[in-house]
């Protein structure tokens, strides 16, 4: 399946499709113009110049104007870029990401990925989670690789779930270390396990990546990824140690600080009750 | 073991919960001999910071004995004893490795949460709500202190605890308070608030030489503290404006260094007292910023105002003008413990400044609730509580 996915991310489509029919519409209605009316060469020449852009930008959906000015309006799967700084050499960050093994291990969303030796590491197979204990497989293969600089990878035609992603390893100024910053795209199939698979990026699935490229430095800089996961607590009580439980926990740690901003509210936050009551100690 | 949560304001309870864990290779586990309460926790107590949820474990000045180590950690052995820093440090990331160790960038799990209130996360904090990390805290039994083998400093035998306890944070932070206040030989510091923290910034701010340091506060058992330890002239606050006497008192050019250690839940009488408080009770503003204001109005043209005095919101009506216009410089932060331990170590084993004169109240753990209450309401000449475990 040749689609959008198989180009750099730099030349996908940045025109949405309703925009993209307006623009081959008005191109051709223009050139029909020209042939029919044949205006003098003052107005055909411009005309006409304009014409044929709008029927380059709209039967392939790439605006140079967009483009220039950072515009993306195409409709696209679940799309985020972060960049974070680790103080850490590139060569060493560069060799840990390189095995796309070590991914699932600050990678929320992925359960495991096995890399296929034969094919010196380029090809690889991905597992996702999935809500409701399910998951997601894919076939990815790296498309570009530049030693302790850049790596891309893609999702093979024909997956389920198409993917795109990209790392770039820069120099971070004064000593500071490295900035990584990545890239990625997933095209979820249609149909509930597409719809599965978009919930667990939830709505802001940059704040995904930015969470994961944190484990990735407090992996990198300090060799584990700090947690309060299975502390005591007074509510100890409450809340067993399964994963539903635990993500249940981080829920109300989210909601709790929600509704207590900007102070906690007296007498204390309680989980889902949103109409608090006033209560004497 | 026992420890003691936070149910809401006003409300903490000793709860026997499970014992804490090894959870990552670099944890360790102490054993606490000694906790103190932090006037920051008074503010969790007053339900003035976010993110706190019922059953949260307080605490983040305690020391004791190291008895659980985990695989990553080598510095540190069983016995060992050991005073814990309040802020987490992982030591590895830019801000550890340039001594900023309140702000490592790696040590808070929530640092998402922090991130969106605060733009960038500072580190964790034992026993201080869920925006930095939500730890729980060393008034318990036992305490996992994350990155052992950075933030523990040992202790040999020979000071007693309420000597050394407070290198966990009030030493410290009265000191990089006076540090932060730019000190020369010969100025005159004021310092307003004279709690643990207002009392550990006189001590220290007389190690940069000034002419004269005058304390600010309205208890009488804290002044004449200040009196006594801190040689500083005082003024009590009721009745008089603190700005107009520091004029009087300096010649008319105010104080060059003004420290305030009182912060975000500040006391004033009068219309601008009620004006605060009435925006904070509909949470238009969280702070209360008497204390930074006066700072402002009072410091000398040119001046350095230094906060030690801990803020978590937002604060209204600051004098920007009149900071901007007399020139002056602030700084503030989270105290990076870490960078002070060994100086000030050195500075009571030499016997220049011993801390453990703040201490007016020991009490046993199981005591809390009536701790809290005592020192919130400076019961019974309050400053400073110490609670014992055992």
């Amino acid at each position: 399946m040749e689609t959008k996915m198989n180009r750099p991310i730099t030349h996908r489509p940045n025109v949405g499709s309703a925009e993209r029919g307006i623009s081959l519409a008005a191109g051709l209605a223009m050139f029909s113009y020209i042939l029919t009316r044949r205006p003098d060469a003052k107005i055909s020449i411009p005309l006409g110049l304009e014409a044929g852009y709008m029927i380059y930008r709209g039967a392939t959906g790439n605006c140079v104007f967009y483009r220039m000015l950072e515009i993306n309006r195409a409709e696209h799967g679940i799309y985020a870029k972060r960049s974070v700084t680790i103080s850490l050499p590139r060569e060493q960050l560069y060799r840990i990401w390189r095995n796309f093994e070590n991914l699932p291990r600050f990678m929320n969303h992925l359960q495991r990925v096995d890399v296929d030796e034969a094919t010196g590491g380029t090809r690889s197979h991905w597992v996702s989670r999935a809500p409701l204990g399910r998951e997601v497989q894919w076939e990815a293969e790296m498309t570009e690789e530049r030693e302790n600089e850049f790596i891309a990878w893609r999702s093979l035609p024909g997956s389920t779930v198409q993917s795109l992603g990209s790392v770039r390893f820069e120099d971070a100024p004064a000593g500071r270390g490295t900035i990584v910053t990545v890239e990625m795209e997933y095209n979820p199939p249609a149909g509930s396990m597409g719809a599965a698979f978009a919930k667990l990026f939830g709505e802001e699935p940059s704040q995904q990546l930015r969470d994961d490229l944190r484990h990735f430095k407090q992996m990198m800089e300090t060799g584990e990824v700090p947690s309060v996961e299975g502390q005591p607590s007074g509510r100890s009580k409450e809340f067993g140690r399964s994963i539903p439980e635990r993500q249940r926990q981080e829920d109300l740690v989210e909601e709790a600080s929600a509704e207590s901003f900007p102070a906690s509210d007296p007498p204390a936050w309680i989980s889902g009750r949103k109409n608090r009551k006033r209560v004497t100690s | 073991m026992k420890a003691v949560c936070w149910n809401g304001r006003n409300n903490v309870t000793v709860e026997d919960v499970p014992d804490p864990k090894l959870i990552n290779p670099r944890d360790a586990i102490v054993r606490v001999t000694s906790t103190a309460i932090c006037g920051s926790d008074l503010h969790l107590y007053d339900g003035y910071v976010p993110s706190m949820m019922k059953g949260d474990i307080l605490g983040h000045e305690f020391m004791g004995e190291v008895v659980e180590v985990g695989s990553g950690v080598k510095n540190l052995n069983v016995g060992d004893r050991v005073i814990v820093p309040f802020p987490i440090a992982c030591g590895n990331c830019y801000f550890c490795k340039n001594g900023l160790w309140a702000l490592c960038d790696n040590s808070n799990p929530n640092a998402h949460l922090a991130e969106t209130m605060y733009g960038h996360s500072p580190a964790g904090i034992f026993g201080y709500s869920h925006l930095t990390g939500g730890y729980a805290g060393g008034q318990a039994e036992y305490v996992r202190v994350p990155f052992a083998d950075v933030g523990p400093f040992k202790i040999e035998n020979g000071f007693r605890d309420e000597q050394v306890l407070f290198l966990t944070d009030v030493f410290p932070t009265g000191y990089m308070a006076a540090e932060n206040g730019n000190i020369q030989p010969g100025d005159v510091v004021a310092v307003w608030g004279c709690g643990p923290v207002g009392q550990l910034a006189i001590q220290s701010a007389w190690t940069f030489n000034p002419s004269r340091v005058i304390a600010i506060d309205r208890y009488p058992e804290r002044l004449a503290m200040a009196e006594k330890y801190g040689r500083a002239e005082t003024i009590n606050y009721e009745g008089v404006d603190v700005v107009e006497t520091l004029k009087q008192m300096t010649g008319g050019m105010g104080p060059d260094v003004c420290i305030d250690a009182v912060g975000m839940e500040a006391h004033k009488h009068g219309l601008e007292g009620y004006y605060d408080r009435a925006k904070q009770a509909v949470r238009i503003e969280t702070d209360r910023p008497y204390v930074l204001r006066e700072c402002i109005q009072a410091c000398r043209k040119g001046g350095t105002i230094s906060l030690a005095g801990v803020y978590g919101g937002f604060v209204d009506t600051i004098p920007m003008g009149a900071a901007f216009n007399k020139g002056l410089t602030l700084k503030m932060g989270q105290t990076h413990v870490h960078r002070y331990l060994q100086p000030l170590f050195a500075m009571i084993e030499s016997g220049q400044i011993d801390p453990s004169f703040i201490v007016t109240h020991i009490f046993p753990l199981e005591d809390a609730p009536d701790a809290y209450e005592i020192f919130k309401h400076k019961v019974d000449g309050c400053v400073k509580v110490v609670m014992k475990p055992d």
